[in-house]
């Protein structure tokens, strides 16, 4: 039989239980980075994600097209031959924000990854690779915008 | 909840082409609309990917991607028949999970 005082921890014991899975969803995207994404430049981004600054390399392609006509819509992609990559970025470097994604990789997964991003105005988008061995390699492709995608 | 995503799975040997085309307005908080207001952020954060129900991608997602975002990714070691599963999460907590078989 419950006494009174356990019968309240018990109800107090699954009224967290229950918050916490209320809460999931939160937790979940407590992952989602605020401080990076909010980053006005590669140098902020980079100390947002507590990585060391990036370092120009022939084995991180970034590719994209050299014109784009809507800004709207412009494919870039991001990819390393190299092995050992832990995350890869996407960073567009004179959007409001600069970091546009970043791709969690895993052995079971090349680290390739094309989409498709607004750009403001001409700029340079950049592909960052994060090594497992910390190092961080990076590079860049200058991107024209004809008409910007982010106005009105 | 969102409209459902387009995903297709190609395999060409050990390699798995992932092609998804989510439905998202992705609004990036800069816009004003005709009264002169901010439209609110609206974006796609995370999205993750998953090989029979086994995690192989994470991404974080910030408001440049474009609307209806588009996402190539290649997996390893798929065989045709395999369920590949791509799920989202937007700024809103709306989430979206759909599953494509690899052919």
């Amino acid at each position: 039989m419950l006494n009174r005082r356990e019968m309240l921890a018990r109800s107090a014991a699954l009224a967290g239980l229950m918050a916490a899975a209320g809460l999931l969803p939160k937790a979940a995207m407590a992952a989602w980075n605020q401080a990076a994404f909010e980053a006005k430049s590669v140098a902020d981004v980079m100390k947002a994600l507590g990585a060391a600054a990036p370092v120009e390399s022939k084995d991180v392609t970034i590719t994209g097209p050299d014109i784009a006509e809507n800004g709207a819509v412009v494919p870039v992609g991001a990819s390393t031959t190299l092995p050992g990559v832990k995350r890869l970025l996407i960073m567009i470097e004179k959007n409001p924000a600069l970091l546009a994604a970043a791709f969690d990789v895993t052995e079971s997964i090349e680290p390739a990854f094309t989409t498709r991003v607004k750009m403001n105005q001409s700029s340079n988008v950049i592909a960052v690779a994060m090594m497992a061995d910390g190092k961080v390699l990076y590079a860049q492709k200058e991107v024209k915008v004809t008409l910007g995608g982010c106005g009105g | 909840m969102a409209d459902p995503m387009r995903i297709r799975a190609q395999a060409a040997g050990d390699k798995t082409t992932v092609r998804v085309l989510m439905s998202h307005e992705m609004e990036t908080g800069q816009r004003k609309d005709a009264a002169g207001k901010t439209i609110p952020a609206w974006f796609i954060q995370e999205v993750s990917a998953t090989l029979n129900g086994k995690t192989v991608m994470t991404a974080q997602w910030g408001a440049s991607i474009s609307k209806n975002p588009f996402l190539q990714f290649t997996v390893l070691g798929a065989k045709p028949g395999d369920k590949i599963g791509v799920n989202w999460v937007d700024n809103k907590g709306d989430k979206r999970s759909d599953e494509a078989a690899v052919s």
